[in-house]
C-alpha cells in the first residue's frame, strides 16, 4: 500500500532526511520519501500492518523533529 | 512573513540591541557575563531548549545541539561577544533560509496552479458552485468567461477561446466550439461555454498532471542521494574532527587550551550539511517546475537528471515527427485543371470510407453533390470506378489502369499515387502523403547543437518514404519497414552501439510504442493530453506535439544539473576553506557562520533559477 502525507512545520532539510532514513529502517517498509520541498512523505508499506508502520512512523518523527506533525488523513 | 518567521525577526531586533548596548559597559568578569547573558538569552533560548530536549531523544548530532555546544564554548572561553553574535548571525541566516524556501515554494506551487475550485452547474435556473470532484460523466457543466475549465468534456453549446498555456506552454489559444473536446486546465477566454462532462474528476487531465508532478519529487536523482549519503557522513567526521583538534595539539605541545578549543568550535558550527541537503533537491524541484510550465511533464529527479546526458535520440516516425494524418500533399494533372482533377477525384471516391479517400475529400473541401454521382464501385485493393457526370471516372493505383489499359506514368514524389482517367483518358495524379510537422526539421537541427550525436527515426513505412522524410530532416540514419517488436530489437542494439554515460531517449506518440518508451533509457510521449497509455508508459510527458520541446527538455536538465554542481563545489569549498582556515587560526567564528548559513542561503538563491526559463 502506498500512501502520501502532509507534513507540517518540517522546517530543516537534514531532519526531513533523518526521517526518511529511519523510516525506511522499520520493519515492513518498502519505501518511504520525505520531500521538504514539498512538505510531503510518501510511504510504501506492507498491507496488513500499515497502521501500526504509520504509529511507529509519527513517533519516529517526533522523535527527530518534535515540531514536525505528519498529517493523518 | 509567517508568525514564526516574525516573531524570530524580533528576537533578533531585540538581541541586536541588547549586544549593542552590552559593548557600552567595559566591565570585567561576571559583570561582563552578565550583560552579554541577556542578549543571548533572547536570541539563543529555543536552540539550547531543543539541543537539550534532541539529546533526550537521542539526536547529538543535530543543529541546534552544534549551535548551542558551539556557542557555550565561547561563553565557557571567555569570547561572550562572539558567542552573541555569532547565535544571533545564525539566527538571521535561518530566517533568511526559512524565507527564501518558503518563497521558492510558493513559486514553485503557482506554477502548477491549474487545479480547478469549482464547477458551475445549473439548478432550477441558478448557478451552482459545486465541487468539481462530486461531478459525474454527463453532467453540463457551465465555464464563464475567464473560468478554467474543471472537467474533460465536449463542447455542447456556445463558441470560445481556450487558453491552454499553464498546461501546454503554447501561447496561442485554441478555437473551440459545439463538439470540440476540451481539456481541464485550460482557461475558457471569450464566451460563455456549456460542457458536457466525459470523465470523472479522479480520471481528469488536470488531476492526472497534479498526481505526476506531485509524484516527481519522491523519485530522486542520483546527486540528490549523492548529497543523503553525504550528510550522514559529513557531520560526524567534522565534529570528531574537533574533538581531535581541541584534544590533541595542546596534549602535544602543551599550548594554549582556550586556543585550541575555539578553533574546535569553529569546526562545529560548520558541520552542518544544510546547506546541500537544502539546494540540491531544490534545484531539482525547480526544474521540475519550470519544466511543466513549458508543457514538459518530468516524473521524477531522476529522469531530468538523465536528459542531460542524452547521446542518442530515437524518433517514431507518424505522429512524432509527422502529423499522422494523411493529406494531399501534389497534384498533378494532364489536361484538366488542378482543381478539376481533385474534384473528379472526390467524386469518385466520396463512397468510399478509405483514409485516402477521406483525405481526397477533404482537400477538394466542398460538399460533394451525390445526384451527380451515376453509379460508384469499389474494387478491393485497387481503387473505385464511379460514374459522374455521364463520364466514367476510374482512380486507383496503377494495377488499376493497367488493368482498364491507361498508360501512367510514376510520380517522383514519395508516398501514395492515385492516379485519376476519365473515359479511359489518363487525367492525372495525386499524391497523398503523412505531412512533416513545421517544427520536425528545426527539433532535429536543435538537439544536433545541443550536442546528441546521432538521430535515429524508427518507421514502419517504406524504404523510400521512409528515407525520404528522414533526408528532409536530417536524421542520421533510419529504419524501416519495421513491425512493433522490431523496434524494440532497433533499440536495443543501439543501448548497446552508445557510450557508457550516454543515454538513449526515445520519443514516440505514445500509441502502440509502450514497451519502447519503457525500454528506451528515458521515452518521451508527446502530444499526450488525453492519452492514458503513453502518461503511464513514459518518462518525460510532452503535452503538445510539437518535437523542439525535446531539446527544449535537455536544455532545462542541463541547467539544472549545472546549478546543481555549482551548489555542491560551492558549498562544500568554502565549507573545506572555511575549515581548513580554522584549523590553522586563520578564520574565526564570523566567518564559520557565514559558512553555514551564508552558503545556504545563496545556494537557494542560486537553486531557484532552475525554475527560471530561458527563451
Amino acid at each position: 500500500m502506498k500512501k502520501v502525507f502532509r507534513l507540517e512545520n518540517l522546517d530543516c532539510a537534514n531532519c526531513a532526511q533523518k526521517m526518511e532514513n529511519g523510516i525506511k529502517k522499520l520493519e515492513g517498509v518498502q519505501d518511504c520519501t520525505v520531500s521538504f520541498m514539498s512538505q510531503k512523505m510518501t510511504l510504501t508499506a506492507d498491507d496488513g500492518s500499515f497502521d501500526e508502520i504509520v504509529k511507529k512512523a509519527v513517533k519516529l518523527c517526533r522523535k527527530i523533529e518534535p515540531d514536525c506533525v505528519i498529517v493523518l488523513k | 512573513m509567517t508568525g514564526k518567521q516574525k516573531k524570530t525577526l524580533i528576537r533578533i531586533i531585540v538581541s541586536a540591541v541588547l549586544l549593542a548596548a552590552a559593548r557600552l559597559f567595559p566591565f570585567e568578569g561576571w559583570k561582563s557575563l552578565a550583560v552579554y547573558a541577556a542578549p543571548y538569552a533572547v536570541i539563543g533560548w529555543d536552540v539550547l531548549w531543543r539541543a537539550v530536549r534532541n539529546i533526550i531523544h537521542g539526536q547529538v548530532f543535530d543543529e541546534n545541539f552544534l549551535m548551542a555546544l558551539a556557542t557555550v564554548g565561547a561563553l565557557a572561553t571567555g569570547e561572550y561577544p562572539e558567542a552573541v553574535a555569532v547565535m544571533l548571525f545564525y539566527q538571521i541566516g535561518e530566517l533568511f533560509q526559512s524565507c527564501a524556501v518558503g518563497k521558492s515554494r510558493k513559486s514553485i506551487a503557482s506554477l502548477m496552479d491549474i487545479r480547478p475550485d469549482y464547477a458551475n452547474i445549473e439548478k432550477d435556473g441558478q448557478l451552482v458552485q459545486t465541487d468539481p470532484e462530486e461531478i459525474a460523466v454527463g453532467d453540463i457543466i457551465i465555464v464563464k468567461p475567464g473560468e478554467k475549465i474543471p472537467l474533460d468534456g465536449i463542447v455542447t453549446e456556445g463558441k470560445s477561446t481556450a487558453d491552454t498555456s499553464a498546461l501546454t506552454g503554447e501561447s496561442v489559444p485554441k478555437t473551440i466550439y459545439e463538439g470540440s473536446d476540451v481539456i481541464s486546465g485550460c482557461i475558457n477566454q471569450s464566451g460563455l461555454i456549456k460542457v458536457r462532462v466525459t470523465k470523472p474528476f479522479g480520471e481528469s487531465t488536470v488531476a492526472k498532471i497534479l498526481d505526476l508532478v506531485e509524484n516527481a519529487s519522491s523519485k530522486k536523482a542520483r546527486a540528490e542521494n549523492f548529497i543523503s549519503k553525504f550528510a550522514r557522513v559529513y557531520t560526524p567526521v567534522v565534529v570528531i574532527a574537533a574533538l581531535l583538534l581541541a584534544a590533541v595539539p595542546p596534549l602535544i605541545t602543551g599550548g594554549n587550551w582556550s586556543e585550541w578549543i575555539h578553533r574546535a568550535l569553529i569546526f562545529l558550527v560548520i558541520s552542518c550539511p544544510c546547506a546541500l541537503v537544502i539546494s540540491v533537491p531544490l534545484s531539482f524541484f525547480g526544474g521540475i517546475g519550470g519544466a511543466s510550465r513549458s508543457g514538459i511533464l518530468v516524473k521524477g529527479g531522476n529522469y531530468l537528471e538523465a536528459l542531460a546526458a542524452a547521446e542518442i535520440v530515437v524518433f517514431d516516425k507518424t505522429g512524432t515527427l509527422t502529423k499522422g494524418v494523411f493529406n494531399v500533399t501534389a497534384v498533378h494533372s494532364d489536361d484538366i485543371s488542378e482543381s478539376r482533377l481533385i474534384e473528379l477525384a472526390a467524386y469518385a471516391e466520396s463512397y468510399s470510407v478509405h483514409p485516402i479517400a477521406k483525405s481526397i475529400t477533404e482537400a477538394y473541401g466542398k460538399d460533394i453533390d451525390r445526384d451527380r454521382i451515376a453509379s460508384s464501385q469499389e474494387l478491393s485493393g485497387k481503387g473505385v470506378k464511379a460514374v459522374i457526370d455521364g463520364a466514367e471516372v476510374c482512380a486507383g493505383n496503377g494495377k488499376l489502369m493497367d488493368e482498364i489499359g491507361v498508360s501512367w506514368r510514376p510520380c517522383h514524389h514519395t508516398g501514395t499515387t492515385v492516379h485519376v482517367a476519365v473515359d479511359g483518358e489518363y487525367a492525372g495524379h495525386l499524391v497523398i502523403s503523412d505531412e512533416i510537422k513545421e517544427t520536425s526539421a528545426q527539433a532535429v537541427a536543435d538537439l544536433k547543437a545541443k550536442g546528441i550525436s546521432k538521430t535515429v527515426m524508427l518507421t514502419g513505412d517504406s524504404k523510400e518514404t521512409g528515407e525520404d522524410t528522414a533526408g528532409k530532416l536530417g536524421i542520421d540514419q533510419v529504419c524501416t519497414q519495421l513491425l512493433p517488436a522490431g523496434k524494440v530489437e532497433e533499440v536495443e542494439k543501439l543501448l548497446k552501439e552508445k557510450s557508457a554515460k550516454g543515454r538513449l531517449v526515445f520519443v514516440g506518440d505514445g500509441i502502440n510504442d509502450a514497451p519502447v518508451l519503457s525500454r528506451a533509457d528515458i521515452g518521451i510521449a508527446m502530444g499526450a493530453m488525453g492519452s492514458d497509455a503513453a502518461i503511464e508508459a513514459a518518462d518525460v510527458v510532452l503535452m503538445d506535439d510539437d518535437p523542439r520541446k525535446i531539446a527544449k527538455a535537455i536544455d532545462i536538465s542541463r541547467k539544472t544539473l549545472r546549478i546543481v554542481r555549482q551548489n555542491i563545489v560551492f558549498a562544500l569549498g568554502v565549507k573545506l576553506a572555511v575549515l581548513l582556515l580554522g584549523a590553522l587560526g586563520m578564520a574565526n567564528m564570523w566567518e564559520a557562520v557565514f559558512a553555514d548559513v551564508g552558503v545556504s542561503v545563496i545556494a537557494i538563491i542560486n537553486a531557484m533559477r532552475a525554475m527560471k526559463l530561458s527563451k
